[in-house]
């Protein structure tokens, strides 16, 4: 085993991954101690980092912000390659040139959250008080905590008021947030395939990943990376569980069946008979290359703790009372993790206080994702709803592509 | 973008309801289809209009050309709305398409200064005379569906809805019949003829307080 000194092992890796946690690629901003971020859990966090990925261009009046709020295991790279595994931009369907978050038209702010691990301050940061990676010392923080900690970099950038705060899964949590927290700062909010709370079954499928990174033995009660190794089988494992409740039964169905993976016959053992086995494996297998077990925990903690009305007495439609956003709902047909009638409760809160409010359910069999998809009505709603939107805000059009 | 509305496509109700409503108000049209009316009321009246509106192709299509539109339905999702939340909550030609119309009415003289409803009237004599002669279920340009796929479920007349309005102490501003050819009725002409000679009506109300 690897003994060698905290310091010792960050300068000798050559992981990308735990490279990037300390000093992204992207850009990032650094927030003094003198703007200490209180959290939710009463601790205090300074000074603290984040980082970020900008596309498109600010206007004069600088009222063409849409912030891009990713969900769980997502990062700044919304719409260019991400720098450890070199793929595509997780958005790239919806945000580019061209696009419904058209970047010739819009300036789009995507950050990395508090609690991440693609450089914004988390549990595999630095901790300038020890020297060390912070580990399970970290303070845990909620999805309030990560939109607060965004506030600093909005200002950063020099804009009142965003155009738009839009996001999915967890995403939309952080958007629901903004509209709660920082009312008179979002023109418009598009939570899409998301909810108000956290349920009890969601709760419990994080729970079991969260034990399967501890269980770990590599997890070394947290400190792993300062020990030069990684809980690598227990983070896979997290992942292909969590994978199953992003699709559904039918789009599993459709895509594997029983369909045996490179064999002619059940090889009677415990190898990845099944195609759909195989699958779970490479994305468990995949996702460890490019996440922090760490994170994993805080970022699930984060969501479990996510209950917008419990934050407002219990009261959903007091998190929205005064508000003059507009908001945009939008839910998938099968997504059983976040199901429309999640989305219908925020859009009768939305309603109880007479909030300009639209809401679509989308017909799709491909479960949760369904939002990273290439769902055209998605497209063509985030489309419709922003044009209208930017019209009454005065926004230019895009100019004329060719 | 918000295309503008095609006026040779424009039905006489909403050009009726179009004219009743005041400039600059705030709308809720429920049951709201294709967005037509809201388009119009935005068009022509910059009204901060919502609608509701039950089939999700729809509802996606209006919030696709910029309506602030929901997927839901008059007899679910109206409680949730505030007191007089808006100026005018409009109901065009959904009434006969509600489970339970009478709290339908309730809410929308709860949740809008005024109410504007608009049905289809089925004492008009065309309707009466395919019930008189040919003993089924009228199908006519009004109600094209046959009865086993109608979404209509609470038809009424015109006299069958002045009683409703009766029976939730709604105050009749105005009652607009017309016939087959879009005209509006005199105003001058007995109930009975309007019931008779009606194929749609438009009705606006508000609320008489009990006290």
């Amino acid at each position: 085993m690897n003994t060698a000194s905290p310091r010792d092992f960050l300068a000798s890796t050559t992981d990308a991954r735990v490279l990037e946690a300390q000093t992204p690629s992207s850009d990032y901003i650094d927030i003094g101690a003198d703007h200490p971020l209180r959290l939710d859990c009463d601790k205090v966090l300074a000074p603290f980092r984040i980082a970020y990925t900008t596309y498109g261009a600010l206007n004069a009046a600088k009222s063409n912000a849409i912030l891009v709020l990713h969900a769980l295991t997502m990062d700044q790279y919304v719409a260019s390659p991400h720098p450890v595994t070199g793929k595509p931009g997780w958005w790239e369907v919806m945000v580019g040139p061209g696009k419904p978050i058209d970047t010739d038209r819009f300036f789009v702010v995507c950050p990395n959250v508090l609690g991440g691990c693609m450089g914004s301050t988390g549990p595999a940061s630095i901790n300038a008080k020890t020297g060390k990676p912070w580990g399970i010392d970290f303070p845990v923080i909620t999805i309030g905590d990560m939109v607060d900690a965004q506030v600093p970099l909005i200002d950063h950038l020099g804009i009142d008021q965003l155009f738009c705060a839009i996001g999915g899964s967890m995403g939309g949590m952080q958007v629901l947030e903004w509209a709660a927290r920082h009312k008179e700062r979002v023109f418009t909010a598009v939570p899409i395939a998301t909810a108000a709370w956290h349920s009890s079954q969601n709760i419990a499928f994080h729970e079991v990943g969260r034990q399967a990174v501890m269980a770990d033995p590599n997890w070394c009660e947290g400190r792993y990376l300062e020990r030069g190794v990684e809980p690598r089988n227990g983070l896979a494992v997290a992942r292909m569980a969590a994978h199953i409740t992003y699709l559904s039964e039918e789009a599993l169905q459709r895509k594997f069946g029983r369909s045996l993976q490179d064999l002619a016959a059940k090889s009677f053992s415990f190898n990845a008979d099944f195609q759909v086995e195989s699958y779970l494996r490479h994305q468990g297998s995949t996702f460890v290359d490019r996440f922090d077990a760490n994170s994993y925990l805080y970022i699930t903690r984060a969501i479990d703790y996510f209950d917008l009305a419990a934050e407002h007495g219990d009261v959903l439609a007091n998190a929205f009372k005064g508000t003059k956003t507009r908001f945009c709902v939008v839910s998938f047909t099968s997504d059983w993790l976040y199901p429309t009638r999640e989305s219908r409760e925020i859009v009768h809160a939305l309603n109880a206080v007479a909030a300009n409010v639209s809401f679509v359910e989308i017909e799709s069999d491909k479960g949760h994702d369904a939002f990273l998809l290439e769902e055209p009505e998605l497209f063509a709603t985030i489309r419709g709803f922003l044009n209208a939107a930017a019209e009454r805000r005065g926004l230019k059009p895009a100019p004329e592509r060719r | 973008m918000l295309a503008p509305a095609t006026p040779q496509t424009t039905r006489v109700d909403h050009l009726l309801i179009a004219e009743m409503v005041a400039a600059g108000s705030r709308v809720l049209d429920v049951g709201c289809g294709d967005g037509a009316l809201l388009q119009l009321l935005a068009d022509t009246k910059n009204v901060d209009g919502r609608g509701i509106e039950v089939a999700r192709e729809r509802v996606n299509a209006c919030v696709a050309r910029g309506l602030s539109v929901i997927q839901g339905d008059a007899d679910r999702d109206l409680v949730d709305y505030p007191d007089g939340a808006f100026d005018y909550a409009i109901l065009s030609l959904t009434i006969q398409a509600t489970r339970q119309p009478k709290m339908v009415l309730e809410q929308l003289l709860r949740i809008g200064r005024s109410a504007i409803v608009s049905f289809p009237n089925f004492g008009h004599w065309q309707v009466r005379s395919r019930l008189a002669f040919t003993g089924r279920m009228p199908v006519t340009e009004n109600l094209p569906e046959a009865w086993f796929v109608s979404p209509n479920a609470h038809l009424c007349t015109i006299k069958d809805f002045a009683d409703l309005c009766r029976v939730v102490n709604a105050r009749v501003e105005r009652a607009v019949a017309f016939n087959a050819w879009g005209q509006q009725l005199g105003t001058w002409l007995p109930l009975t003829v309007h019931n008779l000679m009606g194929e749609k009506a438009v009705f606006m109300l508000t609320r008489q307080w009990a006290h």
